[in-house]
């Protein structure tokens, strides 16, 4: 029925899968008393590999494979690179900041990996089973990271923290999932969509809705979903927090997306007033919390709250522009966002003995790159024009007024006016005379890979920012796809058989 | 010949960030920044001397020049349209003008890290001329919005003593209300799928978009030009930016942004809901001229001083602005050139006092004339300039502001404008009172006289021959800037076409449609 071999619609997640493998086992078969950083390049050339494999899908026909579960199309590529992308930011990130010392290094670049294949896969999964996988796939790799730094208490707090509340919302998750197959008797989203407008029990769709909406507002930090945020962004090692405030949420943006807009799309009358609440409240919740914060990871913490309501603004739009805006807003996030924890990664330092915003006091100074970048990455998250934040919250308040929301819009706008403060505050912070009783602190060294890594999100940040086209472009297809819904599956028989049982 | 007048506003854009990336790159040493720059910003000023040189005045003539239209972004349609007109032409020069004299008052006001001041200093200079001319809607916001970092960083780093607070009351009092702005164009760009100012004004005057809604885009469009002006209760960011923020600086950013944006994108896109609130902004405008004068008048620090004179002065050129008159209009923008090029020469005069003496205490100067005679000199021309004497520039503006009003707004509103002018004359000759003459106060002989040196005489004295040019000879000027109140083909007697009679129908008058 299917030309294609299953096998190269997941061709980065089997990409990934085997970087991962390898890495442990090398990591197993190496004497101990070796260097494991090499085990980085091998993830980092695995992540570019899957890139180019994401990239490769462009040629296939869009459709679905392994019956009806995976799914290859614009839309997922888009999330692919993006995530690979990032990935790969993170692990060459790390190779440079992550002490030689530290135990298990083997084991975190091949969770970084796992991670990607758990969140790659969920952008591609239309069947809400495979969907749960994935982002359990994801999530728990995430959570060991976020426990790295077993050494400091933080850190083990922050990954029981994220774990107990993260097992939770995926509970929520997979209770909405049970309800909607309850109602529709399939759990694949196009089946669903077919059978959702006529199913029987609508209160169980809109129960399993509400629940679903539940365990993925946790994972992309919305309000009032987000009190986990700024505790394990301060216990994670930064280069994990870096991938953890990017990679998962683009993942569980897609998700968002394919089940608002593909799954459930008839009832955009009831998920579209709730997520314009979530929106106005996540931003300005987030941006208020954010004024305090005197630690620039729980800063940075709120402001990526915020950020999500930003995005979620999108939202409010009629369909594909909105699933485009959306799309470009989670790139762009995603390359200003992961190039200033590498910042603060660098400043900070791994064992975090200068996490406070004075700790950045002068950096300008000491490390004028640095200080420089800081500048740049802020100036993106304020969303001044010529760069990667502008056109993101140009598109989505953009998709918003075009929507009809234009208070959405204005509160948004007001919001990021509010944000510019707290962003501006890090900055000038920066820009100050250092502390002249204070001992002076040596500039942090820039490494090849670090500077890999920073060259890639200032390149990011500022193609997003000056030729924006090409990116929308793919957005606008990754919308289009998502909106059509693939002919190639055919609902199977015994969905009817089961519709029939539920009275 | 056609080639260049193709490509001059891009580069006029380019040159000075051509200049900033090569500030960055040279090492600090010999002054080589400081040469850079200087070079970058004579440059560009000759560049920008190309536009008035080839700018055509006949009646038949295109109304913007040196057009160009580039699709940039596809969706939403973005275009790089840039062009000038007989308004944003002098404005450019102007730009192109403070740019060099902007790099001499800081040749020796910024010691260290002076690589940075001039690349973000060139960075400015790219974001003001890209204001000026742009044509589309969103390339005009984006350098909008640009012109406030470099802007605020400088403030920040090279402050005199509170510089990040300062900065930060720059960036966020500017930056809130591009928010709204924001959602106006976006709001314009929802409705009728352009960004192009001639496209929009169309639109708008067609009365095919709702009225009611008209009126708060236009009023967002109002509220975020009159922060930046400042017009009057949003005047909380001046003093503290003039005080804190190097000379430079000040010279090339205070009021130009505003009130062109206000004539072009205010005035110039929404007419008739610009009229609905006229009243209320040349009320706010006299207001902005007595405060701004009362408070120049008990200042005892001179930045402080100036950044109120300022407001009485550009609060001077609103009332012309939303007069709505003809005359109104031209004395408007002739008062802006004037006042660019009077308040660069002072701040700069001002800027070497406080290098030389490091402080801005009115009351510790006194007698300096006598040591100093040149800088004393220049500095009464600047004043004089500055309060309006005959023969010099001030002169022509506030004259024909004060008429425009006179006749084409109300007798009262003029009289209480001209009780301000008049403030204005007290407070400056008193500052050079206090500043230059009087026994010599303890701080003028604890250092050696030091005048004037060359540099800031090659400077200084084209400058001052300009304020007597602009005096006496405002002919060279006013054309070009009729041809923008008024195009030729619509004269009618002191009332601008842009401001429409309530009788007549919105598309009578628009001459163009749609590109």
């Amino acid at each position: 029925m299917n030309p294609i071999p299953d096998i190269f619609r997941i061709l980065p997640e089997v990409i990934l899968t085997l970087t991962g493998v390898l890495v442990m086992l090398l990591d197993a078969a190496l004497p101990p008393h070796w260097a494991r950083r090499p085990l980085g390049w091998v993830a980092a050339f695995g992540t570019t590999l899957a890139l180019w494999g994401s990239l490769a899908q462009l040629s296939l026909p869009e459709g679905t494979g392994f019956s009806g579960t995976v799914e290859t199309s614009a839309f997922t590529v888009f999330f692919h690179v993006l995530i690979c992308g990032v990935v790969l930011v993170a692990l060459l990130l790390s190779l440079d900041t992550l002490p030689e010392d530290s135990h298990h290094q083997g084991e975190f670049y091949a969770l970084v990996v796992f991670g990607a294949v758990g969140m790659c896969l969920l952008t591609g999964a239309v069947e809400l089973l495979l969907v749960f996988i994935a982002l359990e796939i994801s999530s728990i790799a995430t959570y060991i990271l976020a426990g790295y730094r077993k050494d400091t208490p933080r850190g083990p707090e922050a990954a029981i923290k994220y774990f107990l509340l993260g097992s939770f919302a995926t509970a929520f998750l997979l209770y909405g999932i049970a309800l909607i197959f309850g109602a529709t008797g399939t759990t694949q989203i196009y089946e669903i969509a077919l059978l959702a407008p006529t199913a029987l029990n609508h209160g169980f769709i809109l129960a399993g809705l509400g629940l679903m909406l539940v365990g993925i507002l946790f994972k992309v930090s919305a309000v009032p979903f987000h009190v986990w945020t700024p505790d394990v962004y301060e216990g994670s090692p930064t280069p994990v927090v870096a991938l953890m405030s990017t990679a998962p949420k683009a993942a569980a943006f897609a998700l968002l997306l394919r089940v608002v807009y593909e799954m459930l799309p008839t009832l955009r009358s009831v998920w579209q007033p709730l997520l314009w609440v979530v929106a106005v409240l996540s931003m300005t919740l987030g941006n208020l919390a954010a004024l305090r914060q005197q630690n620039v990871k729980r800063m940075l913490a709120y402001s990526a709250i915020a950020h999500a309501g930003y995005l979620l603004a999108a939202f409010a739009a009629l369909d594909s522009t909105g699933i485009a805006a959306a799309s470009f807003y989670i790139a762009a996030y995603a390359a200003m966002n992961v190039g200033i924890f590498a910042v603060v990664t660098l400043v900070s330092g791994y064992d975090e003995k200068r996490p406070l915003i004075d700790d950045f006091r002068g950096l300008i100074y000491r490390s004028p790159l640095l200080g420089s970048l800081l500048i740049f990455f802020l100036i993106s998250l304020v969303g001044i024009p010529f760069t990667g934040g502008f056109f993101g919250k140009f598109y989505a308040f953009s998709a918003a007024v075009g929507g009809g929301a234009i208070w959405l819009a204005i509160i948004g706008l007001l919001n990021s006016g509010l944000a510019a403060a707290y962003y501006l505050r890090l900055g000038l912070v920066a820009a100050q005379q250092p502390d002249a009783q204070k001992p002076v602190v040596p500039a942090p060294k820039v490494g090849i890979a670090v500077g890999a890594a920073l060259l890639l999100a200032v390149a990011a940040t500022l193609i997003l920012g000056i030729v924006p086209s090409d990116v929308l472009h793919a957005a606008e297809n990754a919308a289009y796809t998502l909106q059509a819904p693939s002919t190639n599956t055919s609902a199977p028989a015994h969905v009817f058989d089961l519709k029939m049982m539920i009275p | 010949m056609n080639e260049i007048n193709q490509s001059i506003l891009t580069l006029i854009l380019l040159v000075p960030l051509a200049g900033a990336v090569l500030v960055a790159l040279v090492p600090d040493r010999f002054k080589l920044p400081n040469w850079i720059a200087l070079l970058t910003a004579l440059g560009t000023f000759g560049l920008t001397l190309h536009l008035p040189a080839h700018f055509s005045f006949a009646s038949e003539a295109p109304r913007f020049q040196f057009e160009i239209t580039r699709l940039w972004i596809e969706k939403p349609a973005i275009f790089y349209h840039v062009g000038v007109d007989g308004l944003s032409l002098w404005l450019v020069v102007l730009v192109g003008l403070l740019a060099p004299i902007g790099v001499v008052a800081s040749w020796n006001a910024i010691q260290a890290r002076r690589k940075l001041f001039y690349a973000l200093f060139l960075v400015q200079q790219t974001a003001m001329f890209g204001v000026f001319i742009s044509l589309d809607l969103m390339v005009y916001y984006g350098f909008w919005e640009l012109s406030l970092v470099p802007m605020a960083i400088l403030i920040a780093m090279y402050g005199r003593k509170d510089g990040p607070k300062a900065a930060l009351k720059f960036f966020l009092f500017t930056f809130i209300p591009s928010a709204p702005l924001l959602v106006a164009i976006l709001w314009l760009y929802a409705k009728t799928g352009s960004f192009d100012f001639a496209t929009l004004r169309f639109w708008v005057a067609s009365g095919a978009l709702p009225a009611g809604a008209l009126f708060w885009v236009a009023l967002a469009f109002l509220f975020a030009f009159a922060v930046k002006v400042p017009v009057f209760p949003l005047h909380g960011w001046v003093a503290d930016t003039f005080s804190e923020a190097p000379v430079a600086l000040v010279m090339v950013v205070a009021g130009k942004l505003g009130l062109y944006s206000m004539l072009r994108f205010h005035i110039g896109l929404f007419p008739v809901q610009a009229r609905a609130v006229a009243p209320v902004l040349i009320g706010l405008a006299v207001i902005g001229i007595l405060y701004g004068a009362c408070l120049a008048l008990v200042q005892r620090d001179f930045w402080r001083l100036m950044a109120y004179a300022a407001l009485s002065h550009l609060s001077l050129i609103t009332l012309g602005i939303y007069g709505l008159t003809l005359t109104g209009w031209e004395g408007a923008v002739y008062q802006i050139l004037n006042h660019g090029v009077v308040d660069g020469a002072l701040f700069l005069l001002l800027g070497l006092l406080y290098d030389r003496y490091a402080t801005s205490q009115i009351n510790a100067y006194g007698g300096l004339a006598a040591k100093l005679p040149r800088l004393a000199t220049f500095f009464v021309i600047g004043s004089l300039a500055m309060i309006g004497l005959p023969m010099l520039g001030g002169f022509v503006g506030e004259f024909l502001i004060l008429l425009g009003t006179f006749t084409g707004v109300s007798k009262g509103w003029a009289i209480a404008a001209a009780v301000g002018v008049i403030l204005g004359v007290a407070y400056m000759l008193w500052l050079v009172q206090r500043l230059f003459y009087g026994p010599e106060s303890a701080l003028a002989t604890s250092k050696p006289p030091q005048d004037l040196r060359l540099g800031q005489l090659c400077v200084l004295w084209p400058l001052a021959a300009l304020m007597l040019v602009m005096g006496v000879a405002p002919m060279l000027w006013l054309p070009t800037i009729e041809t923008a109140a008024h195009p030729p083909q619509l004269r009618t007697p002191n009332i601008l076409p842009l401001v429409l009679p309530r009788s007549a129908s919105p598309t009578s008058l628009n001459g163009e449609g749609p590109q």
